[in-house]
């Protein structure tokens, strides 16, 4: 592959160890439990040097073949030092998924998160400023959720008509 | 009691409930705005004290609609992203494709993608320039920067066929390869062009309005920077040498000599340097890309059993034929891994990635677009904080937002 | 005598129309309604190359209330809908309105939750330009076919808006 890069990251520390890591493609995952969250991404941070949230956002599994979980939240970490990334999963489910907010990290988490909660509907605890950010404000669904359509519920069409005699 | 007009931002923020404190309305519908952002600022007098950005006034629902298109019919709609340098999405965009499918593209294909990124970063940082230019109040720097753009339209043009909506690349290869034409077109651009620079350069550089309106104006400090996220020129303008071209190599980046342009100050007239350097270090990729260009197909063979054939051998053959309908037809297609993946590029505004997941099938079960507008918007109150309303213009033409890629 | 008392009514109105609708013609003030890609090809329009003002059509107002033609350049969401409608209401008549693009009329490849399907379902439209995005030439082709409408149509008073067939909406609301 030299087509992207294939940055792996060293052993993980010992603390990590019970942790479920995984690689594809030269990319180091793993997966973190929602309670522990904060913790890790606090150590990844600040002791071992990945300092920069890439992104952050979700995927919705619905529908995907032998999920276990429905939401899983991707935090994409990298180190600015060292070029290295890593991928943090959290698996979250319903009712009322809802995860500790990393906006006392990263300060750039803040839209990040919005527009989790925006599209998905993943509560943050603790976020400053959780509205909606791409959509108005009292819209009802969160679109990229799997059993939201495509063509939507008719939220489009629900306008006030303007006419030449009024205009 | 009004507050001075030099007193620090920090303290006035304490107080916003001040009588004589005021709100004002910026956009969605403003000249400035570059089309659809609205900002709600707290004014005290001229200076802001605070603003708060409102988005989506262009939401289209790009990444619902990568869940309903195939990998190739979704290059289509990767134009319409940043639709000042759609080439560069459309890199990105199949690099992620194919770092999913594990294939690696031809060198040809390689430096082809690489020679249209980078023309694609010349047109983009134009157009930021220009507008930023034309926010402050240099209107002939814009009409110089666009008539360089013309040319790249041009060019674009005589390579695929549209002027925007280009939709280049295939998984696995380009829709075209380089015309000899279009060879000579680049080549007589890249002679031109350095002059075009110049005279941009001498219109601003020395431009007293100019470097009053931007020196020591939205400054982002090195460890904000990252704290919020920020890449590309914005962040490289603060002092963060980091440039995945360089830093994670991807198509044939390794090949190249060119250097990561920084700068230390973080202001607008920074960014605005690192751009116009970064052109320069785009004309010398290009040149070289265009020298060493090495011969061969632009295509992988379709043993890889997820490229579209030829169209010639299409209609002339009845396996290509055969071939090209099992890539087409909705319910064949590309078979991917049921894994994730995030591959990033280096666009002319910072990190673009895809987060893709695959499930077997031949559309992506999500593609999730790293957008640096978003994030690179988001900073923005940070960056205005006590500075004039006319201010505004100056950091957001600096900071280069394009609507479409910040909401999607 | 019969002749003289109808003649001048009818010559002078007649030809006033057309001296209005000939000023009005040449001298459309646009109104960028730019969200997205078409935005920036309108932008060549306006640009070294292409350049608008050739046409009479230069003077781009970014304040609706000096403007008589908007021009609909990318596509409109519903969040961004309200925005255009009152942008419309505030411009003085008599007004054109011009989608740009096929997002702009009929909602383009993107046929997704948020986007509108055609701005025409909202607010009345003269005259729609094909494309994704049109080239500058036919931007500069679509003024060229609305100035003519303007003078075959156009009428001192704006009689031409009262059509029964202006008064609508394009299209029903209807949706499957
Ligand atoms: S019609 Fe095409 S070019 Fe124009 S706004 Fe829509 S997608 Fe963009």
């Amino acid at each position: 592959m030299s087509d992207v890069s294939s940055n792996t990251m060293d052993a993980l520390p010992a603390e990590f160890a019970d942790l479920l890591s995984s690689e594809f493609r030269g990319q180091r995952r793993i997966v973190v439990p929602a309670d522990r969250l904060i913790e890790v991404l606090k150590t990844l941070k600040e002791k071992l040097g990945y300092d920069l949230l890439a992104d952050l956002t979700c995927v919705d599994y619905l529908t995907y073949r032998d999920a276990q979980h429905r939401f899983g939240l991707v935090y994409n970490l990298a180190n600015t030092e060292t070029n290295q990334r890593l991928i943090v999963r959290c698996f979250l489910d319903d009712p009322e998924p809802t995860v500790p907010s990393a906006v006392p990290l990263w300060a750039g988490a803040n839209w990040l998160e919005r527009e989790v909660w925006d599209l998905f509907g993943i509560r943050f605890a603790g976020h400053p400023d959780l509205r909606r950010v791409l959509l108005p404000e009292g819209f009802a669904s969160h679109p990229l959720r799997k059993d939201y359509p495509l063509q939507g519920r008719g939220e489009r069409h629900n306008l006030p008509v303007i006419t030449r005699a009024e205009g | 009691m009004p507050l001075s007009p030099l007193s620090p931002s920090a303290e006035l923020a304490a107080d916003r409930t001040q009588p004589y404190l005021w709100t004002m309305n910026f956009g969605p519908q403003h000249p400035a705005m570059h089309t659809t952002l609205r900002l709600v600022l707290t004014l005290d007098g001229e200076t802001v004290i605070d603003a708060v950005p409102d988005i989506g006034y262009l939401h289209s629902g790009f990444e619902k609609l990568a869940e309903h298109l195939d990998y190739n019919q979704y290059v289509a709609v990767t134009d319409r992203m940043n639709y000042v340098s759609p080439l560069a999405n459309n890199v990105a965009w199949h690099c992620a494709v194919e770092k999913l499918l594990g294939i690696e593209t031809p060198r040809r294909c390689q430096y082809i993608r690489v020679i249209v990124a980078e023309l694609s970063r010349i047109t983009d940082h134009l157009l930021a320039l220009g507008a930023m230019g034309l926010d402050t109040g240099a209107f002939t720097h814009f009409i110089y920067a666009y008539s360089a753009r013309e040319d790249l339209y041009d060019i674009f043009e005589a390579i695929c066929g549209a002027r925007l909506t280009t939709s280049y690349t295939r998984v696995g290869g380009l829709k075209l390869d380089l015309s000899p034409t279009a060879l000579q077109m680049i080549r007589d651009f890249l002679r031109r062009f350095p002059r075009t620079l110049e005279d941009m350069a001498r219109l601003l550089h020395q431009n007293r309005i100019f470097v009053d309106r931007t020196r020591g104006i939205g400054v982002l400090s090195k460890e904000d920077a990252i704290n919020l996220s920020c890449s590309g020129p914005v962040a490289r303008a603060s002092g963060v040498t980091r440039d995945l071209r360089r830093d994670e190599p991807y198509l044939a980046y390794g090949d190249f000599d060119f250097d990561v342009c920084c700068d230390r100050r973080g202001d607008c007239f920074a960014r605005y340097l690192v751009r116009m350097d970064e052109m320069r270090e785009s004309v010398k990729i290009v040149q070289q890309a265009i020298e060493n260009l090495p011969a061969g197909p632009v295509n992988l063979g379709d043993q890889a059993r997820s490229i579209l054939p030829q169209k010639t051998a299409v209609y002339t053959t009845i396996e290509g034929l055969i071939t090209h309908f099992e890539l087409v037809m909705s319910n064949r297609g590309i078979k991917v891994p049921c894994e994730e993946v995030y591959a990033a590029t280096e666009a002319p505004n910072g990190e673009l990635g895809f987060y893709l997941v695959g499930d077997g099938g031949p559309r992506a079960y999500r593609a999730r677009c790293r957008p640096p507008s978003f994030i690179h918007f988001a900073a923005f109150p940070h960056l205005i904080r006590g500075h004039t309303v006319s201010d505004v213009v100056a950091v957001l033409g600096s900071l280069n937002i394009i609507a479409a890629e910040l909401d999607r | 005598m019969a002749v003289i008392a109808e003649l001048p009514d009818n010559v002078a109105v007649t030809k006033l129309d057309e001296l209005v609708s000939w000023c009005r013609k040449n001298s459309l003030w646009p109104m960028p309604f730019a969200t997205a890609c078409c935005g920036i090809e309108l932008m060549s329009t306006g640009a070294s190359r292409h350049d608008i003002a050739r046409f009479g059509a230069e003077v781009f107002r970014f304040s609706p209330r000096q403007c008589d033609l908007m021009i609909v350049a990318g596509r409109v969401v519903m969040k961004m809908m309200p925005v255009l409608q009152r942008i419309w209401q505030q411009m003085p008549e008599p007004k054109w309105c011009m989608a740009m693009g096929a997002c702009a009329s009929s909602g383009g490849v993107f046929d997704t939750y948020s986007v509108v399907q055609g701005i025409d379902r909202f607010v009345p439209v003269d005259m729609y330009v094909p494309g994704c995005p049109p080239r500058p030439e036919q931007l500069i082709q679509a003024i060229i076919d609305l100035q003519a409408k303007i003078q075959r149509e156009g009428t001192l008073w704006g009689r031409e808006f009262d059509a029964p067939s202006r008064q609508q909406p394009k299209r029903a609301l209807q949706e499957s």
